[in-house]
C-alpha cells in the first residue's frame, strides 16, 4: 500500500479509528470495566432503541438532511397505547403488537403527507407531532405508569426483564455456548460472502482492494465477531433485542443499497430537481422515507417498554436526538444524499460506548451531555470542512 | 484633463478558463446620451458591464471617468463614483417597503441617547423625494412584493438617481415589462437625458434602440465591433455587424436520411402568457432539429412543457400519429422523449454520486431480479458500456461525478438517458461550459445518434453551432415560433437573428 492508499483508508474509515481509540480511552479510564461481558452486553440492550431509529431516520435524512423531530413521542405514544391494550383492556399480546404497529406506520403517514405532497417543511410538521404525541400519550396513560410486568410473552419477545436472552441448547456451563456458536457462524459467513464476491470481481476483471487489506480486513472483522459473541457467552448470552437490531439493521442496509427505492432516497438528497427530470416520482420518495420512520417508531417503541417493563408519559425523551445524533457522527451528509446504516451503526455505538464509558466512570450526568453535544459538533464540522478540501472558513 | 466623455473604456480584456470573454474592447459615453450595447448572446456585454461595475477584476483595460483614469474593484465602489446598475434581474427584497430596499446597507439612522437607531421617517421622506424625481408617485411604505416588475425596476432607478449617479446601466430593462412601463421608462431615460446623466443601454429589441438611442456600440465574440451614431444605422445594418463572423465549418457532415414524423407539436401554450404561446412544429426520424433564439426567448420552458414539467393551457403532442397526454416527466418518458438540461450542475448532475449511480437512475427499474432487487451485475454492463462507447475519461465507475470535467458530466448525462433508448432526445445547449475537445466529441455522438434513427432537438445560443448541427432551425422570440429555415441555402446568421428579434 502506498501512502495514498493509507490516507484514503484512514479517510473511509475515520470513524471506526475513532471507535477504536475511544473505546482503547475507556477501557484504560475505567480500569477494562467497559470490557467486561455485562457491560458489553449492556451496550447493546441499552442503545438497541438508537440502532432501530438512527436506521429509520437515515432514510430521512437521505431526502436532503430532512430530520423526525417526533420519534421520541411517537415511542412514547405507540408503547403507551400497547401498554393499555395489553393491561388496562386485556387485548391479546399478538393483536396488541399488530396495533401498535398500524398506529406507528399511520402516525408516519399522516406526517409523511403533508411532508411530501403539500411541502409542510419536516421540521414544523414533526416538530407539531413532537407536542401531539406527546400529549396524547399523556392522555393515554391518564399521567399514570401501566406496568406490564406480567405481560411476560411480550416483555421477552422485545428483549426486556430479567430473562430476555436466547436460551442455550447446548450445555448448562457458565459459558453459553449458542452464543458462541452462533457468533462463529456469523464469522464463517461473513468471510465466505467476501471471498465469493472477491472472486466473481477478479473473474470480470472489476477492481478489487489490495490482497494484504483484504486479509487484514477479514481477520479484524471476524475477530471483532468472536471477541463479541464470547463475550456476550460469558454473560448469559444472546440478548433477544441484539435479534431484532440485526434483522433492521441487514434489512435496510440491504434495501438500501440493493433495491431501486433504496437508491432513489440518495437520488433524491443528491439532486431533487434531477431525480424529477428522471422520471422518479419524489413525493412518494419522502412519503415512504417518513412512513417507514413511523414503522420503526412503533418497533423502537415496543422494545423501549419491554425494557423497562412498563410505558409512562415521560418515555422516548430526547430519543430523537440519539438518533439524528449517530446518523451524523456516522458520516451522513447533512444536506442529504450520503450516509450508509452501516456507517450509523457505528455512529449510534460510538454514542453508546460514550454514554457507558462515562457512566461507568462516573461522569456527572449534565456533563455527559456537554460531551455528547461537542462530540456531534465536531464530527459534522469535520464532515463539511473535509468536503470543502480542508478549508474551515467559507470565503464571503 | 476634461473629456468629451462622462466615461470611457479601453484595451478591456477578461479570460475565463478556457474562454476569452473581452479582447481588447473599448467603450465610449458622451454625457446626456443613450449608448445602445448590443451584440448577440455571449458577445460579451454583460462581462463588459461587471468588469465596469467592479463585479468582475478585468485582465487589462483602463477606466476613465470625465478623462480620469479610475480603478473600480467592486460594485461599492464603483457606486461612490457614480455609476449605477439596473439589473436585468432585479434583485429586491420582496417582503420589505421601498423605502427600505431603497436604502438597504445605508439606512439614515438617528440617536436616541446613545443607541443609533434607523431614521424610518427620514427615510420614507428621502424614498418619496427620488420617487418624484423620476416622475413615480406611489407610497414608499408599500411592500415590494405589491407593485408590478415596471414599478420595481422604476424602485430600482430612483435607488441609482439618489446615489447621484452620473452614469446608469440599463441590462436589458424591457424584457419583463408591458406596453405601458416601457413608455414610462423611457420618460424617466428622457429626464435623465435632460439632466446630463450618461446611459448604456442593453437591448435586443431593434425598434427600442432606434427610438430611444443616439449611439449605438456593437460587440461579436468578445471583441470591439465598432461605435455609431444610432441615426445612421438601419436594423439590418446593426443585424450584420452583429453576426458579421466568418464561418468556418468544424461540425461533422450531415448527411443523414429523414424518416417519417415521429412528433408533432401543435399549438403549445404556456398557462402563463409571458411564456410560449402557440408553438407548433414537426420532427422527423434521424434528424436534428435547431431551436435558436435569444435567451429569454422560452425556448426551455417549451421544452419543459413537451417533457411534461410545465403547465399547458392548450395545444396537443402527437407521437408517431398519436396524441399523447403528457402529465409529468415519467409520462414523458414513457412516450419515449428524454431531456438534457441546460443547467447541468443544477438539474442535471446527482454531485455526490457516483458515475454508476448518475447513469443507473433513471432505469434502475429495468434491471431488477425478483422484482425489487437491483441487479447490479446488469446495471455494471449498461454503465461500463456508456464509459466505452461515449469515452468518457474517467478512473472507474465508482468515481464521484462532482470530479469529472463538464464534457465528461455531459456525456454522463447523455448515457443516463441513452440506457433509457428513447426515440426523441431534447438537449438544451448540449455543449455549454465545455471545453473545444469535447464539444467535438458530443457533436459526434449527436450525429451517431441521429444516423442510428433518434430524433434529436437541440436548443443552442451559439449562432455557429446551430447552423452547423441543425437539419432545420426553428427561431422563437419572446414565446412565440417566428421562423423556420428548412433548406441549407437559407440557414445564415443573418436570417436566424432577424427572426429572433421579431418581438
Amino acid at each position: 500500500m502506498n501512502k495514498d492508499q493509507v490516507i484514503g483508508f484512514i479517510k473511509k474509515n475515520t470513524m471506526i479509528f475513532v471507535l477504536i481509540i475511544v473505546y482503547a480511552f475507556f477501557s484504560f479510564r475505567t480500569g477494562g470495566a467497559i470490557l467486561l461481558p455485562m457491560n458489553v452486553s449492556n451496550l447493546i440492550s441499552q442503545n438497541a432503541y438508537v440502532f432501530v431509529l438512527a436506521t429509520g431516520m437515515l432514510l430521512c435524512i437521505l431526502t436532503g438532511g430532512n430530520i423526525d423531530l417526533s420519534v421520541g413521542s411517537v415511542v412514547c405514544f405507540v408503547g403507551a397505547v400497547g401498554a393499555t391494550l395489553m393491561v388496562n383492556m386485556k387485548v391479546p399480546v399478538w393483536l396488541s403488537i399488530i396495533i401498535m404497529i398500524i398506529i406507528g406506520t399511520a402516525i408516519g403517514a399522516f406526517q409523511g403527507f403533508w411532508i411530501a405532497f403539500v411541502r409542510i417543511p419536516p421540521f414544523i410538521v414533526t416538530l407539531a407531532g413532537m407536542l401531539v404525541f406527546r400529549g396524547l400519550s399523556n392522555v393515554v396513560l391518564n399521567g399514570l405508569t401501566v406496568s406490564i410486568k406480567d405481560k411476560s410473552s411480550f416483555v421477552n419477545l422485545f428483549g426486556g426483564g430479567a430473562d430476555c436472552y436466547i436460551h442455550d441448547v447446548f450445555g448448562n456451563g457458565t459459558l453459553n455456548l449458542t452464543c458462541l456458536f452462533a457468533g462463529l457462524v456469523a464469522a464463517a459467513l461473513f468471510i465466505m460472502i467476501q471471498v465469493s464476491t472477491r472472486m466473481q470481481r477478479t473473474k470480470k476483471n472489476y477492481e478489487v482492494e489490495n490482497f494484504g487489506a483484504f486479509i487484514c480486513k477479514l481477520v479484524a472483522v471476524s475477530a471483532v465477531i468472536i471477541i463479541f459473541s464470547y463475550k456476550l457467552a460469558q454473560h448469559k448470552g444472546i440478548p433477544t433485542v441484539l435479534i431484532w437490531v440485526l434483522v433492521v439493521v441487514l434489512v435496510y442496509g440491504y434495501i438500501t443499497s440493493n433495491t431501486t427505492v433504496g437508491r432513489y432516497f440518495y437520488a433524491v438528497g443528491g439532486n431533487e430537481k434531477a431525480t424529477k427530470l428522471s422520471g422518479i416520482n419524489t413525493n412518494k420518495v419522502y412519503f415512504l422515507a417518513y412512513t417507514n420512520m413511523g414503522f420503526l417508531a412503533a418497533l423502537a417503541g415496543m422494545i423501549t417498554i419491554a425494557r423497562l417493563t412498563s410505558a409512562q408519559p415521560t418515555y422516548g425523551q430526547n430519543y430523537e436526538m440519539d438518533a439524528i445524533g449517530s446518523c451524523f457522527i456516522g458520516g451522513a451528509s447533512a444536506y442529504g444524499g450520503i450516509g450508509t446504516v452501516p456507517g450509523v451503526i457505528v455512529g449510534a455505538v460510538l454514542m453508546g460506548v460514550i454514554n457507558l464509558g462515562m457512566s461507568l466512570m462516573g461522569v456527572d450526568a449534565n456533563m455527559q451531555k456537554v460531551v455528547k453535544g461537542v462530540v456531534l459538533l465536531a464530527a459534522v464540522i469535520f464532515d463539511v470542512v473535509s468536503k470543502r478540501g480542508g478549508k474551515l472558513m467559507v470565503k464571503n | 484633463m476634461a473629456s468629451e466623455y462622462k466615461l470611457e473604456l479601453r484595451g478591456v480584456s477578461k479570460s475565463f478558463p478556457g474562454v476569452k470573454a473581452l479582447d481588447n474592447v473599448q467603450l465610449a459615453i458622451r454625457p446626456g446620451t443613450v449608448h445602445a450595447l448590443m451584440g448577440e448572446n455571449g458577445a460579451g456585454k454583460s462581462t463588459l458591464m461587471k468588469c465596469l461595475f467592479g463585479i468582475y477584476k478585468m485582465d487589462a483595460g483602463e477606466i476613465f471617468i470625465d478623462g480620469q483614469k479610475v480603478v473600480i474593484s467592486n460594485p461599492d465602489e464603483a457606486m461612490k463614483m457614480g455609476i449605477a446598475m439596473v439589473h436585468q434581474e432585479l434583485q429586491p427584497v420582496p417582503a420589505r417597503s421601498v423605502g427600505e430596499n431603497m436604502y438597504l446597507g445605508r439606512f439614515p439612522v438617528k440617536k436616541i441617547g446613545p443607541i443609533q437607531v434607523i431614521d424610518h421617517k427620514a427615510m420614507y421622506e428621502q424614498t418619496e423625494k427620488w420617487l418624484n424625481e423620476v416622475d413615480m408617485h406611489f407610497d414608499p411604505k408599500a411592500m415590494l412584493s405589491t407593485l408590478s416588475i415596471g414599478q420595481m425596476q422604476s424602485v430600482e432607478i430612483a435607488k441609482a438617481v439618489s446615489h447621484d449617479a452620473k452614469v446608469i446601466i440599463f441590462d436589458e430593462p424591457t424584457s419583463s415589462l408591458s406596453d405601458n412601463e416601457v413608455e414610462a421608462l423611457f420618460k424617466i431615460m428622457e429626464n435623465l437625458r435632460k439632466k446630463g446623466v450618461a446611459m448604456i443601454y442593453i437591448s435586443h429589441k431593434m425598434d427600442e434602440i432606434k427610438r430611444i438611442a443616439d449611439d449605438i456600440t456593437v460587440m461579436r465574440d468578445g471583441t470591439y465591433v465598432g461605435t455609431w451614431p444610432a441615426a445612421e444605422m438601419s436594423i439590418d445594418d446593426i443585424i450584420a455587424k452583429m453576426v458579421g463572423r466568418e464561418l468556418t465549418n468544424i461540425y461533422p457532415p450531415k448527411d443523414r436520411e429523414f424518416g417519417d414524423v415521429i412528433m408533432e407539436v401543435e399549438g403549445l401554450s404556456s398557462i402563463h402568457k409571458r411564456s410560449f404561446q402557440d408553438v407548433s412544429f414537426k420532427l422527423r426520424k434521424g434528424e436534428i432539429l435547431g431551436f435558436g433564439g435569444l435567451v429569454g426567448a422560452q425556448r426551455t420552458e417549451l421544452m419543459e412543457g413537451i417533457f411534461g414539467i410545465r403547465n399547458l393551457s392548450k395545444g396537443e403532442i402527437k407521437i408517431h400519429g398519436h396524441k399523447v397526454e403528457i402529465k409529468n416527466s415519467r409520462d414523458a418518458m414513457k412516450a419515449g422523449i428524454g431531456m438534457i438540461t441546460e443547467d447541468r450542475r443544477a438539474r442535471g448532475i446527482f454531485g455526490c454520486l457516483s458515475i454508476k449511480d448518475n447513469v443507473g437512475v433513471s432505469v434502475y427499474n429495468k434491471f431488477l431480479k425478483a422484482g425489487f432487487v437491483l441487479d447490479h451485475a446488469s446495471i455494471n454492463k449498461v454503465v461500463d458500456e456508456s464509459i466505452d462507447k461515449l469515452r468518457i475519461k474517467t478512473p472507474s465507475k465508482q468515481e464521484h461525478i462532482a470530479n469529472l470535467s463538464g464534457g465528461n458530466q455531459q456525456k454522463v448525462i447523455i448515457s443516463r438517458w441513452l440506457a433509457n433508448d428513447p426515440d426523441i432526445l431534447i438537449m438544451d445547449e448540449p455543449t455549454r461550459g465545455i471545453d473545444i475537445g469535447a464539444k467535438h466529441e458530443i457533436y459526434e455522438i449527436m450525429t451517431e445518434l441521429a444516423k442510428q434513427g433518434k430524433a434529436i432537438i437541440m436548443i443552442s445560443s451559439e449562432m455557429p453551432e446551430l447552423l452547423g448541427m441543425s437539419d432545420r432551425v426553428v427561431v422563437m422570440c419572446n414565446g412565440k415560433k417566428t421562423g423556420e429555415i428548412d433548406n441549407e441555402a437559407e440557414m445564415t446568421q443573418e436570417k436566424v437573428m432577424s427572426y429572433a428579434t421579431m418581438f
